[in-house]
């Protein structure tokens, strides 16, 4: 689809053909053909909207497509079009105002954005070129170019490998920053290039750019001397993708065949579109309805203008003839511009100050993310980071939240922490005075301070050595003693009577699993040393400095289902053994029963404690043992047909009859706080799921150590594994397993109510739910579109009755597709994805909020994320106290603002009624224009930013608070009512106060009377004193800064009344105002009306607080019992059972 | 040693600031609204209310006021030969009697019905500069101005526009009747306005005579006398500063309004008009019949408060009785929920 598009869209140019032909480094294959050099794009990367040439007709553009602001364009030209009641300038001065501060904020955020993508673009790359070697900027590269690429530099674009300066013509790679994956995966190069690429001449045939990681296929044509060229074919595994980075390999040299926006990285973005917040589509609905009300109001006012004037006399009285002009308008012309002018008049009521408020409210309120110090990580020395600030609010409404595993969850950094040795329990202890740092903790069964015997311990450590997949790490030579030496002292590892080597303490492992590392690594603090594997033949080192060798014979692979591997070595002294470690479940019934009792206690318990528990096993074959065994090995591994079945067999002959030597706990760290990170997301309501490349047993074991899923979650299984297992089609599997599931947990479960009322105390059976990559395509591309749509919603229906849902094996776009498919489903929820690599960049950029965690694998989705936190820890308080805080605020903020410009109009309605619908206003054009500008907007601006309504520590204690705000409770139509009828409530008070005293304009003690700009100064007085003191009822928080704006504005509007009355304005056409606020301010009367006016319309607020606080200082109070309550607290409740790594059959269902 | 401080340096520059403001933890004030408060301070508020009620109430009732239509619409009144729109320069005549001292000082007021001087288009029909005494705006005056900016001869009209055209014209003699005979009551005429309309915002062009400020105009449409002339008596009471010309600028907020026109302060008549019969001599010249309008005159005194109104009375009163009603309420339902709670 995608390359089809492409391909239209690049239509013209020779690449209509599905396949691309690329010369690599420019050179003409041959002398007969005319080079064409082909048309690619470049290498550069674009994440930024704007250019300094279309800045500005594209930002208009596209702030002119909110509704709001082409409202207001619109009132503009009408007030410089027809005669209005207020001038252009009311409505026009605003509006420049908000247009030029979003435009000047759009500008600095793209900037922004340009300089990132500058840091990749201009990033220098070596190309070989013309002979030598040319340091070119990044965006230069062209398809063709030879690009060398030194050890741990990330490719600049997808590169065909020619050249590695390893022997065996392989390199290493690491794709962590793309699909997740940390191991190191071996490349190829192209099989028998010339050594030198200067005379290499070839071109590649390859398919056009996709977004699929793992698919490549290409052909390579090989010209030599006119010879018939030769053709080499190309796979995934000779092709670089941009974003890994090289490992292990000093430098490689490749050629780009897939630059800029064509790489399969830049394929598996999404493009970057705006996000927009629930509080902004409340606004919008709110906005709708205040449009409705406004277009009602003019509509009213004209009906019955143009009723009232039918009346004889009313029309035209004597006294206030209408112009030549008017009387030859028209009529239903005049009826229309009397329309646009009421809609002039009222149009106040839609608060064009709100959007500068909200805007300036989310830019300054991001500040405080990015201030606060407790998401400061000393490690790497940043704090957070906002990128984008239109979503603070959305923080608060999270409740799907998608988590990538490696990196995010786990640091992915395993760790050996202790072993068992037939039945005695060893722990590994940094610092301990133990001679050789090996101490035996007193387990359960374990006789005090006793060990297993030296030879069952030298074997296990030997066995550890050997079984295994490793490869070492060659490191550069030069200056490795001095940096070992310094490393020495200062970890004062350097034991003596056990000298460690120094290159050793260094030795870097690669493997395919960290498990093995860690392993490998934790028989190296006990003095076994594995060195190295070189042709055929393991050396290890062992704890008497003696190396050992051993001839390799065997490796009997790992593989998901026998949950084990074994290798078969031969020692010096002619013994061939085999070892073999595995999953409890799959080593127990192959060894002897009396052994296993010993081991099982200490692996269950260290399974409990949430490590990874593997069983290490051994068997001596004897000479014809072996020769069985090698001779079935060797012909299973020929077999043409049946292959694996084949070996399976061989495999699960041969490792029979062995015996147990011990067990081994490896954890996978978790990132700090982690576990209590999610439980406290989990107490707010939110769900979690878990969306990773990794395997599902890695995977698994992260959900039961991070606690999402508990003892007694009931998981239910959808994998490739499930589906096979019935031995029928997959499709009909699949269709039986989701009816199954979703009788379990959708239809018998309790009627819960939706989404985030799960509440923690349910007695009903959590479950959890595993799904991969195979199987989720499976059921959102299924063949038939009914289906399809069918399993889809099963799908769905499952994964939200779930506790915790697990999706492995994604590829980045699959992690995407879900996340679209919860955030489109029905309710809409509030979506949140966090992750740190380049592979979660699609999802991050697919939910509503983005969060890029600032880890060791680059920068991509913190760069296209719209928060960046060094931590995971550091989610709960953005979510439970930043989140919950900006929500309020933010929603306050909203319902206070179509509250006080309601009753801002309100009255200016109601005077229509008594001054013949002639659009007389109320108020002087200079209060209409300050009232959202001055007067009212400071005390919700500071309010905005600095309510805490709950203070922080409270919110982050007590995660159910988050729940009270949950779906949007604050905007929604029922505190919008609310909001509106005190507003309709305030308006009426307000007009007809007034109007009462006005039945007498004789206010002041020496009989003159009070004309129509004193009526609306007393209005527009208790207005403002009303708003401002109704916003001082909420504040809950008072800073010294809500005393100076809510005092100071109340002052400012008197002192500035005064200011303007006192003058005579040259620039004014009318001076209407003059003395007209100090004359009011002598009436007594006039006094005395505020003080009633501004009373009674607080009153049923005072009331309303009064009668609702007996919840009130509960709310605030609650949180110390409660945290306790609802779940027991983190650290002191039993940790949960943590599955053991490969045998999870116990609480899957099938 | 050098490169730890470096670090520091560097670790300090990218550090937060540890304050209470970026901290968002800024020393705050947390107020409770609490019944502890509230009740006391709703019986405090309702009894200063129904103390100020009380006040307003009393000295709104002890305000005489006395309303006399005028319009001439039934044919008994005795201005119905005037509402004839035909009749030139007519009076007529209203009695009246008083029983009681009706104290002083007295206010006279006019009053206009269903008359809207709050008409947006008409309100805005003035030149705020011409009527500062800006000689320019004589010549060539405002285009808010029209339909009133020149006559059908293209001279400007001064003052120009409907608010200045649509001069309140009728004017009035009071006179007691004493033993048959008609003894007139003074009227002062100074001090309708205010001060500040009179001093600073309305200005006569500097020039003298003022009659020649006024060559090359022609007087508003409606008007008998040109603007320099409206006070014959007094030369400080001509021009933009006239106190009636004043008090009309002052547009009325509600189409039923009143506006000073004169008030009884000087001679026998300074303590108030005694119980009597008294004879009010119109010169009736305003038309309000053609839009249905009501004319009368309103004479009243005044209190601290104002004239009289007895909204701010009863609403005052209102209130602090809620307020002391809802501090009741609240009391009985602080003593059986909240009590038992805090045990």
């Amino acid at each position: 689809m995608l390359r089809r598009r492409l391909n239209r869209l690049l239509g013209g140019d020779e690449r209509r053909v599905d396949s691309r032909t690329i010369y690599v480094g420019h050179r003409s294959c041959s002398a007969t053909e005319a080079f064409i050099p082909p048309k690619f794009c470049d290498n550069r990367i674009v994440s930024s909207k704007y250019t300094v040439w279309n800045f500005l007709p594209k930002n208009l553009f596209e702030q002119f497509r909110r509704i709001a602001n082409f409202y207001f364009l619109i009132i503009f030209l009408v007030q410089v079009i027809v005669d209005t009641p207020t001038s252009p300038v009311t409505s026009g001065l605003p509006l420049f105002f908000v247009i030029t501060v979003t435009a000047i904020k759009q500008g600095y955020e793209d900037w922004l954005r340009h300089k990132a993508d500058n840091e990749v673009n201009k990033y220098l790359v070596t190309v070989l070129e013309d002979g030598g070697r040319i340091q070119k900027e990044s965006e230069k590269i062209k398809v063709g170019d030879v690009v060398e690429v030194e050890e741990d530099e990330t490719f600049p674009c997808d590169l065909i490998l020619l050249q590695s300066s390893r022997d065996d013509d392989t390199c290493f790679v690491t794709t962590a920053s793309l699909d997740g994956e940390s191991n190191h995966k071996t490349h190829y190069t192209v099989p028998d290039t010339e050594k030198d690429l200067e005379s290499l001449n070839a071109t590649i045939e390859c398919e056009q750019p996709q977004p699929d990681l793992y698919k490549f296929v290409g052909r390579m044509h090989i010209y030599k001397n006119d010879q018939e060229p030769t053709v080499r074919s190309l796979g995934p595994e000779n092709l670089l993708l941009k974003g890994a980075t090289l490992k292990n390999t000093q430098k490689i040299c490749g050629v780009a065949v897939y630059t800029g926006m064509e790489t399969k990285m830049a394929l598996n973005y999404q493009g970057k579109s705006q996000k927009r917040s629930a509080v902004e589509k409340s606004i919008n609905a709110f906005l709708l309805v205040y449009l409705c009300i406004l277009v009602s109001k003019a509509l009213v006012c004209t009906t019955l203008k143009y009723v009232w004037q039918s009346k004889p006399g009313q029309d035209e009285p004597w006294y206030n003839e209408k112009t030549q002009r008017e009387k030859e308008t028209n009529l239903y012309l005049k009826m229309f511009t009397d329309f646009l002018s009421f809609m002039v008049l009222f149009n106040f009521i839609i608060p064009v100050s709100m959007y500068v408020t909200v805007e300036m409210q989310k830019f300054l309120g991001s500040f405080f993310i990015t201030w606060d110090k407790d998401f400061f990580d000393p490690e790497i020395k940043e704090g957070a980071l906002v990128n984008t600030s239109d979503l603070n609010e959305e923080l608060g409404q999270v409740e799907y939240v998608f988590t990538d595993k490696t990196g995010t969850l786990t640091q992915n950094n395993m760790e050996f922490i202790e072993c068992c040795i037939d039945g005695f329990q060893y722990k590994y202890r940094d610092a301990s005075s133990e001679l050789d740092g090996f101490c035996v903790t007193d387990g359960p069964v374990s006789k005090l301070q006793q060990k297993a015997g030296r030879e069952k311990e030298e074997l296990f450590l030997r066995a550890l050595c050997l079984c295994h997949t490793v490869q070492v790490k060659e490191s550069a030579e030069q200056g490795q003693g001095q940096r070992d030496g310094l490393i020495d002292e200062v970890d004062g590892l350097g034991v003596d009577g056990e000298v460690v080597h120094p290159l050793q303490e260094q030795r870097g492992f690669i493997a395919s699993s960290p498990d093995e590392v860690a392993l490998v690594k934790g028989a190296m603090r006990y003095g076994f040393t594995f060195l190295g594997l070189e042709s055929k033949t393991m050396k290890i080192l062992n704890r008497n400095n003696d190396v050992e060798m051993y001839e390799l014979l065997h490796v009997l692979n790992f593989d998901p289902v026998r949950r084990r591997m074994s290798v078969i070595v031969r020692s010096k002294s002619g013994d061939t053994l085999l070892f073999c470690k595995g999953a409890d479940s799959s080593i127990f019934p192959r060894v002897r029963r009396e052994e296993v009792e010993r081991i099982r206690m200490h692996v269950e318990r260290n399974a409990t404690e949430g490590y990874r528990t593997l069983c290490v096993a051994y068997k001596i074959l004897s000479a014809e043992e072996y020769a069985q065994a090698d001779a079935g090995l060797r012909e299973a591994r020929l077999a043409l047909q049946d292959r694996e079945e084949k070996l399976m067999t061989v495999y699960n002959q041969v490792e029979t009859g062995m015996s147990l030597i011990g067990a081994t706990a490896v954890e996978d760290r978790l990132q700090e706080e982690a576990a209590e990170t999610m439980e406290a997301l989990q107490g707010a309501g939110m769900k979690v799921w878990v969306l990773t490349g990794d395997k599902m047993e890695t995977a698994k074991s992260t959900c039961y150590a991070c606690r999402l899923f508990q003892r007694n979650t009931e998981l239910l299984e959808l994998t490739v594994r499930t589906l096979e297992d019935g031995g029928r089609r997959r499709e009909e599997r699949l269709h039986d397993l989701l009816l199954e599931y979703h009788k379990k947990a959708v239809q018998d479960a309790p009627p819960v109510k939706a989404g985030v009322t799960r509440s923690w105390s349910s007695a009903g059976q959590d479950y959890g739910f595993i799904i991969d990559g195979a199987t989720l395509s499976m059921v959102l591309n299924s063949s038939s579109e009914s289906n399809s749509n069918r399993y889809k919603n099963l799908f769905l229906q499952i994964c939200q009755n779930c506790t915790s849902v697990l999706c492995c094996r994604m590829a980045p776009l699959q992690k995407a597709q879900i996340v679209k498919m919860v955030k489109n489903s029905k309710g809409s929820p509030i979506t949140l994805s966090i992750g740190d690599g380049a592979n979660d960049v699609s999802m991050i950029l697919e939910a509503h909020v983005g969060i890029g965690i600032k880890g060791k694998e680059g920068r991509q989705a913190v760069r296209n994320s719209d928060y960046a936190i060094p931590k995971l820890k550091h989610l709960k308080k953005l979510l439970l106290a930043h989140g919950h805080l900006y929500y309020v605020r933010i929603a306050h903020l909203v319902q206070y603002f179509f509250y006080k410009n309601l009753c801002f109009i309100l009255p200016q309605f109601l005077y229509q009624f008594f001054c013949g619908y002639s659009q007389q206003p109320l108020y002087d054009a200079a209060y209409l224009t300050m009232y959202n500008i001055c007067f009212t907007s400071m005390p919700i601006l500071a309010y905005s930013l600095l309510e805490q309504h709950i203070c922080m520590e409270v919110l982050l204690d007590n995660a159910t608070l988050y729940r009270e705000i949950a779906k949007n409770a604050m905007l929604r139509w029922g505190p919008f009512l609310y909001w509106t009828l005190l507003g309709v409530f305030h308006g009426l008070l307000f007009f007809f106060g007034v109007r009462f005293l006005f039945s007498n304009p004789a206010l002041q003690d020496n009989g003159q009377v009070f004309g129509n700009w004193s009526y609306g100064t007393i209005v527009f007085t208790v207005l403002v004193f009303t708003v401002t003191l109704k916003l001082a009822l909420d504040t809950r928080h008072w800073t010294w800064i809500n005393h100076f704006v809510i005092w100071g504005s109340l002052a400012f509007y008197v002192f500035f009344s005064f200011f303007w009355g006192g003058i005579i304005w040259p620039f004014l056409r009318q001076q209407r105002l003059y003395f007209v606020f100090a004359n009011m301010l002598s009436s007594v009367s006039a006094w005395l009306v505020i003080i009633l006016l501004i009373l009674l319309s607080l009153l049923p607020e005072i009331l309303l607080v009064v009668f609702r606080k007996p919840r009130g200082p509960h709310a605030r109070q609650k949180p110390v019992q409660s945290s306790a309550g609802g779940r027991q607290s983190p650290r002191s409740s039993a940790r949960p059972l943590l599955m053991r790594t490969f045998s999870d059959e116990s609480n899957t269902v099938i | 040693m050098g490169r730890t401080k470096k670090m520091v340096k560097e670790e300090l520059a990218n550090r937060p600031d540890n304050t209470a403001f970026t901290q968002q933890r800024l020393p705050a004030w947390q107020p409770m609204l609490s019944a502890g408060i509230v009740i006391p301070g709703f019986v405090i508020i309702g009894l200063a209310f129904i103390g100020i009620g009380v006040a307003l109430f009393v000295t709104s009732q002890s305000i005489q006021l006395l309303e006399l239509d005028y319009t001439g619409v039934e044919q008994t009144s005795p201005c119905f030969k005037c509402s004839d729109p035909n009749a030139k320069n007519c009076m007529c005549e209203l009695t009246f009697s008083t029983d009681t001292l009706f104290k002083g000082p007295v206010f006279f007021y006019y009053g206009l019905s269903n008359y809207f001087q709050n008409y947006r288009s008409y309100g805005v029909s003035k030149d705020d500069d011409q009527l500062s005494g800006n000689l320019d705006n004589f010549k060539s005056p405002s285009d808010t101005c029209a339909p009133y900016e020149y006559d059908r001869n293209n001279k400007p009209f001064v003052p120009c526009g409907a608010v200045a055209n649509s001069l309140f014209n009728d004017t009035f003699k009071l006179y007691q009747i004493v033993n048959g005979a008609k003894k007139v009551v003074p009227l002062d005429g100074k001090g309708i306005s205010w001060w500040t309309d009179y001093n600073i915002k309305y200005r006569n062009p500097a020039v003298t005579p003022l009659k020649n400020a006024f060559n090359g105009t022609v007087k508003p449409l409606y008007w008998s006398k040109p603007a320099y002339e409206l006070d014959p008596s007094d030369p400080a009471n001509n021009g933009f500063i006239n106190q009636d010309f004043l008090v009309w600028m002052r547009r009325a907020a509600l189409p039923d309004f009143r506006k000073l026109y004169r008030r009884i302060t000087d001679g026998d008549y300074a303590e108030g008009l005694p119980a009597g019969n008294y004879s009010l001599q119109i010169a009736y010249n305003y038309p309000v019949l053609s839009f249905e309008g009501r004319k009368k005159v309103v004479f009243s005194n005044v209190s601290w408060m104002g004239g009289k109104n007895e909204f701010l009375g009863i609403a005052y009163l209102v209130i602090g009785s809620l307020c002391v009603v809802m501090s009741v309420v609240m009391l009985i339902v602080y003593a059986k929920f909240k009590f038992p709670e805090e045990e």
